[in-house]
């Protein structure tokens, strides 16, 4: 706790992220939840990249993973991670396989697959 | 800060995968949430931590700082391959700190929750099966049997925590594969009878 008048002392922890996507908050446009599936695209990467990016990058060429173990991989917050993956996107690097749309998540056969997968595995 | 995971064996989904689910593992505070997801993952379980800023009571304090505290939530979760286009992911927070960010972000697109429970303790059950309701995901319960812990009748249990009479409970010993899996398979074939119900 700080005493008024005292500089808040600035945390390396807290302080870091924020740096790391230039003081930007997340994207209004949610593209990506916990689980959205990503992997890069064909696109041959800048010269020039941020080294944050350039890891995302690095991770995801070895194949598709989701939102949250990229977020879990690289040890940084879920927020940043999707203002990076937000960024990379945009720029083409990154291929983004949707989640399933809130209609589907009551749709039966979803339901059905999943059930079907769980008693095959573990039945 | 890691790029490449250290052996990329397993660690990858395989390309076919197209649709990614989610179902939440959800309790208070050493209830089992972690070692259930370690049981069921087949990846080494993972973790993520935010950094929650929350202000204090004083908000109108002229310091403006003072009463503000940094709480790290934690947000552990682990995958299971169903079939060639089809992965489950399945996450848990430990404690129960209603940061709404973090039960948006796990709760959004979740098929439903199982929700564990200690017979012992059902009281600190209360906050969690609330948050779960308040979010309007559809859950069983799943009492997590530990070697000790005498057997209650599942009335009892309905009672204690107050569920509606469809509300499966189921009992599992997180430590055990099988028996975890068949705690899933209920609250499946739950969230199976819930969309029967509202289609007819």
């Amino acid at each position: 706790m700080n005493t008024p008048g005292e500089p808040e002392e600035l945390s390396a922890d807290l302080v870091r992220p924020y740096v790391i996507t230039n003081g930007r908050g997340l994207p209004d446009n949610d593209q990506f939840n916990l689980i959205t599936l990503v992997t890069t695209s064909d696109l041959p990467r800048p010269s020039q990249l941020d080294p944050e990016k350039r890891a995302v990058l690095d991770l995801c060429s070895g194949g598709l993973l989701s939102v949250a173990e990229i977020a879990g991989h690289m040890k940084l917050p879920i927020g940043i991670v999707k203002v990076l993956l937000s960024d990379l996107s945009a720029d083409g690097f990154l291929v983004v396989r949707a989640p399933v749309p809130p209609a589907q998540l009551v749709d039966v056969s979803l339901l059905q697959e999943v059930l079907n997968g769980l008693q095959a595995r573990f039945g | 800060m890691g790029s490449r995971p250290d052996s990329a064996e397993g660690v990858y989904l395989d390309d076919a995968v197209q649709i990614a689910a989610k179902i939440l593992v959800v309790g208070h505070f050493a209830v089992g949430k972690t070692t259930f997801i370690g049981t069921m993952s087949e990846i080494p379980p993972l973790r993520t931590e935010e950094q929650m800023t929350q202000a204090g009571a004083h908000v109108d304090d002229l310091a403006g700082v003072r009463g503000k505290t940094t709480t790290t939530v934690a947000m552990d979760f682990g995958r299971i391959t169903l079939s060639s286009k089809l992965v489950l992911y399945l996450f848990g927070t430990p404690g129960q700190e209603r940061f709404v960010q973090v039960w948006e972000d796990m709760t959004r697109g979740a098929l439903g929750a199982l929700i564990l429970v200690d017979p012992e303790r059902l009281k600190e059950s209360f906050p969690v099966i609330d948050l779960v309701e308040q979010y309007g995901l559809p859950y069983a319960i799943s009492v997590n049997h530990f070697d000790d812990t005498p057997v209650r009748p599942d009335s009892e249990l309905r009672e204690a925590l107050d569920l509606l009479p469809e509300t499966p409970i189921v009992t599992c010993d997180a430590r055990d594969q099988k028996s975890s899996a068949d705690a899933l398979i209920a609250l499946v074939r739950y969230l199976q009878t819930r969309t029967d119900r509202s289609t007819t």
